[in-house]
């Protein structure tokens, strides 16, 4: 059986479960591709692989497969079912050729020739690019001239050198989608808050009963507005230095916080949050925003989200020109106690592991300014995170 | 019964074979893709070449999965009963069906689009799971299964805006509709401009090709927008000399039609003028 193409997919770390697996099996029985090696690897594209970005995993994996094939026979079997051969010989046959056969000993002993024949070729060529041969005068191969040859493989002009999964199509498409952001958005998820907002639509049953009574029985309607996710979100992103090799986790929190939050504000920093913050990475000496400002404009209900390592030297934080790029006025530590202090919910999401904040002196420091609602950056912590931030007091 | 791509539609190998296999394993296609890569159409193109009736679902993101099995209407019915009408004894007649009722409940087999899944709330998949697995569902106040006589051919586009559970996939086929490539565009589009002389075709394309080389476009243009640049060039008879001087000016004519982003006009019009800058 094929059970061997299914573990060689799994080992490439393509997530397959063996519900697709019989899926695949039960569309070999219903013969929905047979003899041809490309359908055949795009049949069980389409039914194993459920995402574009495991495509180049899957090709290679099915070339090894291909390669390694044991035992030919029971693939053979798979794809090409022998009572099929047997009908298409018998629709071919002549009377010279039946003769023929039966000189070879019979269409049994054809078969096992042919079977035979593979084997030994598979030993020979051992990758077995080329199978049984083409345009040969033997019985098996495609293209041949021999009246009642086997046609493996190609169904005619396909072309079997040029395997497709061999052309590794979707190398480029691998990994470079974000990845399992689907946790997080679960996750984030929590810290929706549903408020009504906008127009009347919703049916409201409780205010219909009561006015329609009020009314002496005559129907009066009552309607509410919807409920709409109506969190107010300001995320600070560290950027940079210590920050780089973060990077790819911190995007995808970004992305899954971005498309689950339509009011999402985001500033970045670098090291620690001083007097002023920026929105353009690519602008950010010209474009940049007063972190007053920001108090200034957003209400203390704001939820306020904190990324980054906290890991610095002690001086940018405690001191006043404690910065590596600049000279503040007021030391980080003054801003971080003012933020902390006027919205109501503030959490730091550190992706240093848990493990590890003891070494560093100021990622302690920051944890105390901020009573202690620092969490890692992993599904659990986000999880804590924004438990924290979603409790009303 | 096969799938083999129609008149105006050209199916690679690949695509095929997945119809096929959802149609005959009677399981949803899910189908993804860039956009602009024939997603929805394959749907249209399949129920016109097997003969079906497409019942199509375009999915918001205020749509809910109950929408596609059947909405209660208590207020016409609260209505009614004021105004005595007969009607109001059957609660039958404030069910208002869905889309998924109706393919469910056709007397022939029909191709059900579910289109944009992604655009939905990230839940909205998982509600759908038993519906889509065992093609029935449960009216609460009819009392009622709806079983489909015929199960439908059920195709799912994604534009990959959010993550599919893996629950939901499991129970799918799934095809991604890749970039043609020049070979395959160039039948595409005879499909679609027939008329369209070789040689500007050929430039066109040089253009085309190249526009999708530049790094950093926000959207690439793909095959619908190529299609309609096409159209353009054709109807606005603009010569092709025009179209094949590209030295003098690297930003195409017409291409409004090809990049539907401001940035990326920008983007390419600064490349225009380095590229004169250095040739001169």
């Amino acid at each position: 059986m094929l059970i061997n193409l299914f573990n060689t997919v799994r080992a490439y770390g393509v997530p397959v479960s063996l519900k697709e697996f019989l899926d695949l099996l039960k569309a070999l029985e219903k013969q929905l591709v047979f003899a041809d090696w490309n359908d055949f690897y795009f049949l069980s594209r389409t039914i194993l692989v459920k995402d574009e970005k495991y495509f180049d995993k899957f090709d290679r994996a099915f070339d090894v497969y291909f390669r390694g094939i044991e035992n030919m026979d029971d693939v053979l079997k798979m794809i090409i079912p022998e009572d099929w051969i047997r009908k298409e010989f018998e629709k071919n046959l002549t009377a010279e050729d039946l003769k023929k056969i039966q000189d070879l000993g019979g269409l049994e002993k054809l078969m096992e020739e042919f079977k035979k024949r593979l084997e030994e070729q598979e030993k020979e060529h051992h990758g077995g690019n080329k199978w049984i041969g083409t345009a040969g005068t033997s019985p098996f191969g495609n293209s041949g001239n021999h009246p009642n040859g086997i046609r493996v493989g190609g169904k005619s002009n396909k072309g079997m050198a040029a395997k497709v999964w061999e052309e590794r199509n979707y190398e480029n498409l691998d990994d470079s989608l974000q990845l399992g952001t689907r946790n997080i958005k679960i996750a984030l998820r929590k810290l929706r808050k549903m408020a009504r907002k906008g127009e009347n639509f919703e049916f409201n049953l409780d205010n219909t009963i009561k006015s329609t009574a009020k009314n002496a029985g005559y129907l009066e309607l009552e309607y509410v507005r919807e409920k709409l996710n109506d969190i107010n979100l300001i995320v600070f992103f560290d950027v940079g230095g210590s920050m780089d090799p973060f990077v790819k986790m911190c995007e995808e929190l970004f992305s899954a916080a971005k498309s689950e939050f339509k009011n999402l504000e985001y500033y970045y920093f670098h090291n620690c949050i001083y007097e002023s913050v920026w929105k353009d990475n690519f602008r950010r000496n010209e474009n940049r925003v007063l972190t007053q400002s920001i108090l200034n404009k957003f209400s203390p209900n704001h939820k306020i989200l904190i990324i980054g390592d906290a890991s610095m030297a002690p001086y940018e934080l405690t001191n006043a020109g404690g910065s590596i790029e600049h000279w503040n006025k007021e030391s980080g530590e003054h801003w971080l106690k003012k933020i902390h202090s006027y919205f109501h919910k503030t959490v730091w999401l550190n992706p240093v592991h848990e493990d590890h904040w003891d070494y560093t002196s100021t990622i302690k420091m920051i944890n105390a300014l901020m009573d202690e609602k620092m969490y890692p950056l992993t599904i659990s912590g986000i999880s804590g995170a924004v438990n924290h931030l979603s409790k009303r007091h | 019964m096969r799938f083999q791509g129609t008149k105006s539609y050209i199916a690679t190998e690949d695509l095929k074979l997945a119809v096929d296999a959802s149609l005959s394993l009677e399981k949803p296609l899910l189908v993804k893709g860039e956009p602009g890569t024939g997603k929805t159409m394959l749907a249209l193109e399949v129920a016109e070449s097997l003969g079906m009736r497409l019942i199509e679902w375009h999915i918001k993101s205020t749509t809910k999965a109950s929408q596609g099995l059947y909405e209660y209407d208590a207020v016409s019915r609260l209505r009614d009963s004021q105004l005595g009408d007969k009607k109001v004894e059957d609660i039958a007649n404030y069910i208002n069906k869905g889309k998924l009722w109706d393919a469910f409940t056709a007397d022939e087999q029909v191709v059900l689009l579910v289109d944009e899944i992604d655009k939905a709330d990230i839940e909205f998949p998982n509600d759908l799971l038993q519906e889509l697995d065992r093609m029935e569902f449960y009216c609460y106040e009819l009392d009622q299964t709806i079983k489909a006589k015929n199960r439908p051919l059920v195709i799912i586009t994604s534009n990959n805006e959010k993550d599919l559970p893996d629950a939901f996939l499991r129970r799918c086929f799934f095809h991604h509709i890749a970039f043609p490539d020049r070979d395959v565009l160039e039948k595409i589009i005879s499909v679609h401009i027939p008329k369209i002389k070789k040689k500007l075709l050929k430039d066109a394309m040089d253009i085309f090709f190249d526009i999708r080389k530049v790094p950093g476009l926000k959207k690439k243009p793909s095959t619908s927008e190529l299609i309609d640049w096409l159209k353009l060039i054709v109807s606005d008879d603009i010569a092709q000399e025009v179209i094949a001087s590209k030295n003098s000016n690297l930003v195409p004519p017409l291409y409004g039609a090809l990049l539907k982003n401001e940035q990326d006009v920008e983007l390419l019009q600064r490349l225009a003028f380095m590229t004169r800058r250095e040739s001169n």
